[in-house]
């Protein structure tokens, strides 16, 4: 028995990898129209690393600051800031002293003899220690706000930035969410038509081959022995589509990059192609020999039935 | 043995293709199936392999009633059938060599058994020199001969031709008709439809004519006037 599935294993490879090779005209439509749905595929995945990267980094621009009242004990604004470390909204939480305000702001004013002056007239230091407060996700600073303005503290505070940014904030925050949802919808309905036009193309070649396929029917073969070279040229494809898809792309994305770069500053898309390398051979892989494979024996089925 | 039991194939009420067939073919036997075209013989045929089934009636097939097989069970029926058609129905993207290799493979057939029968096979349709080529670079005649090498080379029980010489000329066909004498006397039931009354004439077989989906003469060492 088990020879027997061996036997049988063997002639649908040697089957397969012979009418790979036959219909190479076709084997070549077929890759080539692949070739172009991975590379979309692709370009689509490597764009929205780009976009996410933006976005996340406008994200990360947005904090909030909470000042506190001037006799504030700094014990007081640290419990503060634990607490606020321990709320799941909360990436991180940074503590600027009333000495470390002043430095800064003398440091930020050191070529204007008229603001320095001033302070020195005022004696002492008329600055508020603060946290600076970055949350996970831009809709969270609302919440974050509301905490304290709500908490036990609130006595303390003086003032919470958000209010006065929160309009911008807000703004922003419905843009990022507006470019995100398109964008992916974008990316869906690009990918669903590329898969769809190279499983038509595949439908195509079963549909020339559907006499052959009865045929076999028709002399005693079963059906997973008609599939199977099938499957084996699905898988030849998928790999032959997701090679030649790197090797396009690999140059490509050396060449585009610095342009990106460029325009882009902390975005190098050949140091993250090149880090990602694998992941993404293997997903175009995987893509390809499925879309092979699956078109394949979708667009058998109605010929098998004999 | 092959059994026809009460068949009729029914497509609509107004297309009845057999109507109420009962045919015993005994092993070993040598029948033309004859009658003009649409009296339906290859129907008839194309019952006998599974390719459609029945409205009603039943078909016998050794003890096997085949209405009976799964879609997975039909190929085991056909491994034990072997059939020639009209228009060939060969695999265009494989050799004469692999066609006829393709029965055994399907078949399960040993590699050594494959490579020992095929090249007989080969030799007994006259096809020796053509092994390595594909069935465009052929004639007719030699397609129609590949094509009975495929039927015979897992040496089936019953060999069904379907109109087997009509698309070949006088000489192709005697050689063809030759050819499955030579299978019958080897011991296997022959069942060949045809329109030619030249060639049922000159077998002097059993002869069983149809018409419009019936039945109507059964004669042993027929003759086929019309």
């Amino acid at each position: 028995m088990k020879e027997k599935i061996l036997t049988a294993l063997k002639r649908v490879i040697k089957s397969g990898l012979n009418s790979f090779w036959r219909n190479r005209w076709i084997s070549t439509a077929t890759i080539g129209v692949m070739v172009i749905t991975l590379g979309l595929i692709t370009g689509l995945f490597l764009i929205s690393v780009v976009a996410g990267s933006i976005l996340s980094d406008l994200e990360d621009k947005v904090d909030i600051s909470v000042y506190f009242k001037l006799e504030t004990p700094a014990s007081d604004i640290l419990k503060i800031k634990s607490e606020l470390e321990g709320l799941s909204d909360v990436k991180g939480v940074e503590y600027v002293s009333r000495e470390e305000a002043l430095a800064k702001f003398q440091e930020g004013h050191q070529n204007n003899p008229l603001i320095i002056k001033s302070l020195e007239e005022l004696g002492g230091n008329p600055l508020e220690a603060s946290l600076n407060i970055r949350a996970k996700v831009i809709d969270d600073y609302e919440s974050v706000a509301s905490f304290l303005e709500s908490s036990r503290f609130a006595g303390l505070v003086d003032t919470v930035n958000y209010r006065q940014n929160q309009k911008v904030i807000e703004k922003l925050s419905s843009i990022l969410a507006t470019v995100r949802r398109s964008g992916l919808a974008a990316i869906l309905v690009l990918a669903i038509v590329a898969v769809l036009v190279t499983f038509n193309t595949i439908r195509i070649t079963i549909y020339s081959l559907r006499e052959e396929i009865g045929v076999m029917r028709l002399v005693g073969a079963s059906n997973w022995y008609i599939r199977g070279p099938f499957i084996v040229e699905g898988i030849l494809h998928g790999l032959a589509a997701s090679l030649l898809t790197t090797i396009i792309f690999y140059p490509s994305v050396l060449f585009v990059s610095p342009k990106v770069s460029a325009f882009l500053s902390g975005i190098d898309l050949a140091v993250y192609f090149k880090n990602n390398f694998f992941q993404i051979f293997l997903l175009q892989t995987l893509v390809g020999v499925a879309l092979g494979v699956i078109s394949s024996l979708i667009a058998m089925r109605r010929y098998l039935k004999i | 043995m092959i059994h026809f039991k009460n068949i009729s194939k029914i497509y609509s009420p107004h297309m009845v293709a057999l109507e109420n067939v009962n045919l015993i073919i005994k092993s070993k036997e040598f029948i033309s199936l004859v009658g003009s075209s649409g009296a339906g013989k290859s129907t008839l045929l194309r019952l006998l392999i599974g390719e459609e089934p029945p409205t009603m009636g039943e078909i016998i097939v050794g003890d096997v009633s085949i209405n009976s097989l799964s879609h997975q069970e039909l190929p085991y029926l056909r491994r034990k059938i072997g059939t020639v058609f009209q228009d060939y129905k060969l695999l265009a993207t494989k050799t004469v060599y692999e066609n006829i290799a393709f029965a055994m493979e399907v078949a399960g057939k040993h590699d050594l058994e494959i490579m020992e029968d095929v090249p007989q096979v080969l030799s007994l349709v006259g096809l020796e020199g053509k092994a390595g080529q594909f069935p465009h670079q052929l004639s007719g005649g030699e397609r129609q001969r590949v094509a009975i090498g495929r039927a015979l080379v897992h040496r089936p029980d019953i060999l069904v031709a379907d109109e087997p010489t009509g698309n070949l000329d006088p000489v192709n066909t005697w050689e063809v008709i030759n050819l499955l004498l030579k299978i019958n006397e080897l011991g296997a039931t022959v069942i060949l439809a045809t329109h030619d009354n030249n060639i049922v004439n000159n077998l002097e077989r059993r002869v069983v004519l149809m018409d419009k989906g019936r039945i109507i003469k059964d004669d042993e060492k027929g003759k086929y006037l019309i």
